[in-house]
């Protein structure tokens, strides 16, 4: 119990960042914004994860430490992908994600 | 009884000279093929001679004469009980046929040295010439159904080769392709007459099928289909395929046709030998014939009456000399095939047998001669047709005396072979059958008439302006009308009646005045009749043709049987069932395995507009799914 | 070194010396060594095998070895062969030697060429000996994969379209296949136990009828569309009218007999219920497919085509006399597999010849062809009467045993259809007398051909190969027949001892 907070609370916040997340990753056409879309996912995630370490098996740390891989990896992951996202906007001069259709057909 | 041995020589020398000469023979002179075959031939001969007179005058039990196997092999092994064996059997009939079918073919090899000289494809020509000896012999001498059966499709062959002989001449090979479909599609008959009597026999071999009182039918009486027994039904379709071969009506249309081969082809395979297989396979079954298909027998009977009328009627409008020895051949073809339908089994009743066999004998002697005439005229005249033919008695003294012989033999006049053995037949017929009688009679007298319309045709009327003056045959082929001619006259003194009887016991015949002296008459008329007409050139035929008209026409068009045959070929089965069903194939059932091709691709050019490639839709189709699942889990689960 | 081994190891090393070679010449001369050897092999095999039997050798298979492959699923390299099996060796080498030699003036991509044609025949070879149902099945995919390659690069005419419908429809059947080997091995042990592939083993259990009746049509019909079981031969007309010489003569000479063999050596023999319940049906698909591959090849003028029919037809009189479940029916469907595949071959070989002279291979463009190839001629025309079941050629003994085979038949049924299929004889006879009198006899039709040049050595070579073993059993039938009939034993016994329904 952290001051009185019960768990659904913070499962309904990470619920809700992870629905606007999977939205904005899905209605979005912005390939930046797509990508912000994902981070919220993610970090709706490590909520969870913490949250979940916190309540269930107070004395271990896997879920924190689960926590940070996922800031780690998705750290990576945005660099990555911005590098792509830079290259896409030299080459097409927009990053609008319906518009990335060169190497489809 | 092993003395026989050497007859496999009479079968194989053929063999070897038809491999000799078909594999070297293009690198020899052409004469060496024909005088190596020749040669070989002339052995063959000798030793049926010899084979003959050994099995006929040799010793022989009080039984009559027994059937001999000298030599048997296992070919091909089908059950336990049906195996096909490759065989020499030796018995009445065979060892006639023997006699007949070597004598005849020595005597047109010899002919065909003259006559074929200077053609291409001289070697091959004596090599097919062997081929087709072979084979009759092989046929002749078979041991089981199925090794006739296998000989019988290489007589046919052999026949189909050297019809289109000549084959750059587009109607010689139409008529070879003709001759080999018609007769074709009789064996099929054949083929499964002797598939229903294996079946119901369980055997192959003639010895076990034609045994007196024998077993194995036994199985047979329960059988039948569609209400026919089935020993009827095997018989007849073994008959049909007989038919076939002997070109009896309505399956006769190919042996007009196959005149267009070389003529001494025509005497070997389409007079004397090859045609007569029809009726010596009857001759061959014929106790299980009779015992067992009583029903066939009469089928047998009425077809060979009809179409000896028929031939007859056909024969003396026509005006291709070879044609009218051709139809001249059906027309005693049936005369045989009557007999034998008429004939009863053992002892005096056998007479129709005997007589068969009998006619067989003489009419492949002096069928053969007018044949080989026939050819001598056509070598000196080159024309087949009667109007360009006339009194060419003056310039072929030889061909026209055996000519003549041919002609009084074919008549009926005694004393020459022909008039024994129709003699025969008509009393055969006279004691079963009436009507049959009163048929056999008329053609008696038609073949008397349309025989000597060709003899006055050619030799007496009208002197043609010939382009260059004909001139006798040479050596070769006299000596072989010379032997005919001698045949045709003494081989009816043959005591056939002690050797070849259908329960192999001789018995006594004695001429019946009542049948013997009308027939003579009605021949002498017929001749009569040809001499008014035909001997001085007069208007009177061509005023009789047209005062019959429209019939007149229709039997020179041989009632049109090869239009109808051309029709339901061409027509019906060309046009109507293969052109269907190469459409069918074509635009159904192949544009259906096509069209499975075409609509899977057509699907997935749809399934590929969901791939969008808009990571977005995967996204939420994903997630959509999830929830679903989720959702549906939830709700299973409460 | 099992003599089985060497079977498929003498094509292997043919393949890799082929691809040493520098030019066409060299590659030809490889293939052609290699094949000889291959031929010598067979001959080798064939009288190894009946030595072996002579010495009283009973088992049913000779000359097996087996290796494991992949031991979680229990398959493995299971080699043997029985007399069957060594005729159809047999066959394959005579073919494939021909073959060789048929395509000896090939010369756009030769190496290529050599070497997936060898590859296709070392996959035949592998078929034909294996006694599991993996490899028999890996060995089928790998004779399909090259002629697809043979048919689109080397072949005539809509070349891509007709190799893709081929393969597409022989993959279909494969797919077929698989699921009836997948059933058969996973009902293999109704009992507990381990599963199995391997064929002996199967066949001396009962696989549960239930799963027969399921798989039986899987495996039968999957085979059956390489063996052009109507309505699935659509692929053999327009496969054979494209592909090459060598590969026509391969693929309408062997690989069509791997679905015939397939039939009765996995279909039939290892579901053997089923396979008499379900007969009926088939034989009554195989009797149309006699009579109406015939009757459309009157009506075809490309020669192909025609050749193409008669298979349809011929391979259809295979399928009928296996479905008739006798001994004599099944030693004449053997037969007829041999018979047909070698004249076949010829006739392909021919064609083929032909059309390298006059460009064409409709028969409304030539005519009286005897006088200018006279070799050719009348090997085609000995070709023909083979086809037509002239006796003293092959094609009569394997019909008449089929015919006198199915005959056998106490139904009703079963000797109508004989007597409609028999009648299949007289229409190739008005095809085959079609062909003949147009192509061959007659005046000569066109001017150009008038100096063609007539068969050259390695032509001679090949057809008189095939000529020789086409007469070769017509003469002599009986060793091959009872070579062939000791090795059917087991199945018939194992057909004839199962409880209809």
């Amino acid at each position: 119990m952290i001051q009185g907070i019960p768990l659904e609370h913070f499962l309904i916040v990470s619920t809700i960042m992870f629905f606007i997340g999977v939205c904005g990753f899905i209605i979005r056409r912005n390939l930046i914004t797509m990508l912000m879309a994902i981070e919220l996912i993610l970090n709706s995630v490590n909520i969870n994860f913490v949250v979940f370490n916190r309540y269930l098996y107070p004395d271990q740390l896997q879920g924190q430490f689960f926590s940070l891989f996922v800031v780690g990896i998705a750290a990576a992951e945005a660099s990555v992908a911005i590098a792509l996202i830079i290259n896409i906007y030299r080459n097409m001069k927009n990053i609008e994600v319906e518009n990335v259709n060169e190497m489809k057909y | 009884m092993t003395g026989y041995t050497y007859t496999i020589f009479i079968i194989l020398i053929p063999l070897v000279m038809f491999l000799v000469t078909g594999l070297l023979g293009m690198k020899w002179k052409p004469i060496v093929s024909g005088i190596l075959g020749t040669i070989g031939m002339g052995i063959a001969w000798t030793l049926s001679l010899i084979t003959a007179g050994s099995y006929f005058f040799g010793t022989h039990g009080a039984e009559g004469f027994q059937a001999i196997i000298p030599f048997e092999i296992k070919w091909l092994q089908f059950t336990e009980t049906l195996i096909i064996k490759m065989g020499i059997l030796l018995d009445p009939i065979s060892v006639m046929m023997l006699v007949v079918v070597t004598t005849i073919s020595f005597m047109v090899h010899i002919y065909s040295l003259g006559y074929m000289k200077g053609e291409g494809g001289f070697a091959r020509f004596y090599s097919f010439l062997s081929l087709f000896t072979f084979a009759m012999l092989g046929l002749v001498i078979a041991t089981n159904i199925f090794q006739m059966y296998i000989f019988w499709e290489l007589v046919g062959v052999s026949s189909f080769l050297l019809i289109g002989f000549y084959y750059q001449k587009p109607s010689a090979v139409a008529a070879a392709k003709k001759a080999f479909i018609v007769t074709r599609f009789a064996d099929l008959g054949f083929l499964i007459g002797i598939l229903i009597l294996s079946f119901v026999t369980g055997t192959f071999d003639f010895a076990k099928l034609t045994e007196p009182g024998t077993t194995i039918f036994a199985s047979a009486a329960s059988m039948s289909f569609m209400g026919i027994s089935a020993m009827t039904w095997a018989m007849t379709l073994m008959f049909i395929g007989g038919a076939g071969k002997s070109a009896m009506f309505p399956l006769h249309i190919w042996l007009p046709d196959a005149m267009e081969g070389p003529t001494p082809v025509s005497a070997l395979i389409h007079a004397a030998t090859m045609v007569v297989a029809g009726v010596f396979l009857v001759a061959r079954m014929f106790p299980v014939i009779h015992f067992q298909a009583p029903a066939t027998q009469e089928i047998i009977a009425y077809v060979g009456g009809f179409t000896s009328l028929f031939a007859a009627v056909i024969a003396i409008t026509q005006y291709d000399i070879k044609r009218i020895l051709a139809f001249s051949t059906l027309s005693q073809l049936g005369y045989m095939m009557l007999s034998l339908g008429v004939s009863g089994y053992g002892g005096e009743e056998g007479l129709g047998y005997m007589a068969s066999m009998f006619h067989l004998f003489t009419h492949a002697m002096f069928k053969a001669l007018l044949f080989l005439g026939a050819g001598s005229i056509i070598h000196a005249v080159h024309s087949n047709l009667m109007q360009d033919m006339g009194g060419l008695r003056k310039y072929l003294p030889i061909t026209h005396i055996t000519f003549l012989i041919a002609c009084l033999a074919i008549s009926g006049i005694p004393p020459f072979a022909g008039f024994f053995s129709k003699d025969e037949i008509l009393v055969a017929a006279l004691e079963h059958n009436k009507l049959l009688f009163a048929v056999e009679y008329i053609v008696a007298g038609l073949t008397a008439f349309y025989m000597f319309r060709l003899y006055f045709g050619v030799f007496w009327g009208k002197d043609q302006h010939y382009h260059h003056t004909p001139h006798e045959s040479p050596m070769t082929m006299a000596i072989p009308l010379m032997f005919l001619a001698f045949m045709s006259i003494f081989s009816g003194f043959l005591p056939f009646h002690n050797l070849i009887t259908s329960d192999k016991m001789g018995f006594e015949t004695h001429t019946d005045l009542m049948v013997a002296i009308p027939s003579v008459l009605i021949g002498v008329l017929g001749i009569a009749m040809a001499w008014i007409l035909y001997k001085k050139e007069s208007v009177v035929p061509a005023k009789m043709a047209k005062s019959w008209g429209i019939l007149y026409t229709a039997t020179y068009n041989k009632f049109y049987f090869d239009e109808i045959y051309l029709f339901v070929t061409r027509k019906i089965i060309f046009n109507y069932i293969s052109r269907p069903i190469a459409w069918f194939d074509r635009h159904i059932i192949d544009a259906f395995m096509v069209g499975i091709g075409l609509v899977t691709e057509k699907v997935s050019y749809q399934i590929k507009g969901m791939q969008s490639g808009q990571l977005q839709h995967y996204a939420f189709a994903f997630v959509a799914g999830t929830l679903a699942i989720a959702l549906s889990m939830i709700y299973l689960l409460m | 070194m099992n003599i089985l081994t060497l079977l498929v190891l003498i094509p292997v090393l043919t393949m890799i010396g082929v691809l040493f070679t520098k030019d066409y010449k060299g590659a030809r001369l490889v293939s052609a060594i290699g094949m000889g050897v291959e031929l010598i092999a067979t001959v080798y095999l064939v009288l190894a095998y009946l030595a072996a039997r002579k010495t009283g050798m009973m088992h049913e298979m000779l000359f097996t070895s087996d290796f494991i492959w992949y031991p979680s699923l229990n398959i493995h390299f299971a080699f043997g062969v029985d007399g069957i099996a060594v005729a159809m060796i047999g066959l394959t080498s005579i073919v494939i030697f021909a073959g060789i030699f048929a395509s000896w003036e090939l010369q756009f991509l030769t190496k290529e060429f050599f070497v997936s044609l060898i590859l296709l025949v070392t996959a035949v070879y592998g078929f034909f000996i294996s006694l599991d149902l993996f490899t028999m099945f890996l060995f089928y995919e790998l004779a399909l994969i090259p002629m697809y390659l043979l048919i689109g690069l080397w072949g005539t005419g809509p070349k891509e379209k007709s190799a893709m419908k081929l393969t597409l429809m022989l993959m279909a059947g494969s797919a077929l296949i698989m699921v009836g080997i997948l059933g058969l091995y996973y009902n293999s042990a109704p009992g507990g136990g381990p599963l199995t592939f391997n064929i002996i083993e199967i066949s001396k259990i009962n696989i549960p009828v239930a799963a027969q009746r399921f798989f039986f049509p899987f495996a039968f019909i999957g085979f059956g569309i390489l063996g052009a079981l109507f309505p699935f031969h659509t692929w053999s007309p327009d496969g054979h009218a494209s592909a090459p010489t060598a590969v026509s003569m391969l693929h309408a000479g062997v690989l069509m007999k791997l679905g015939g063999y397939g039939c009765f050596r996995v279909a039939m023999f290892l579901m053997p219920q089923a396979a008499k319940e379900m007969a009926w049906i088939f034989i009554i698909l195989t009797t149309i497919s006699v009579v109406y591959g015939a009757f459309s090849a009157i009506w075809q003028n490309d020669l192909k085509f025609i050749n193409a029919y008669s298979s349809v037809s011929h391979c259809g009189l295979v399928i009928f006399a296996l479905l008739m479940m006798n001994q004599t029916a099944m030693d004449g469907a053997i037969l007829q597999m041999i018979s047909h595949g070698l004249m076949t071959a010829l006739f392909f070989a021919l064609i083929g010849m032909i059309y390298g002279r006059t460009h064409t291979r409709d028969i409304r463009e030539m005519g009286g062809l005897m006088k200018v190839i006279p070799f050719l001629a009348v090997v085609y025309m000995i070709a023909g009467f083979a086809s037509l079941g002239l006796p003293g050629l092959s094609g009569f003994v394997a019909e008449m045993t089929v015919f006198v085979g199915s005959f056998q038949h106490q139904d009703i049924f079963h000797r109508v259809v004989t007597v409609i299929v028999a009648s299949s004889i007289v229409i190739t006879a008005v095809y085959i007398l079609k062909v003949v009198g147009m192509l061959l006899l007659g005046p000569l039709k066109d001017q150009h051909h008038a100096h063609l040049e007539d068969a050259k050595w390695y032509e001679k070579l090949s057809t008189v190969t095939l000529v020789l073993a086409v007469a070769a059993i017509g003469i002599a039938p009986l060793w091959l027949s009872d070579t062939i009939v000791a090795s059917l034993k087991p199945i018939v016994t194992r057909l004839a001892t199962v409880i209809p329904f």
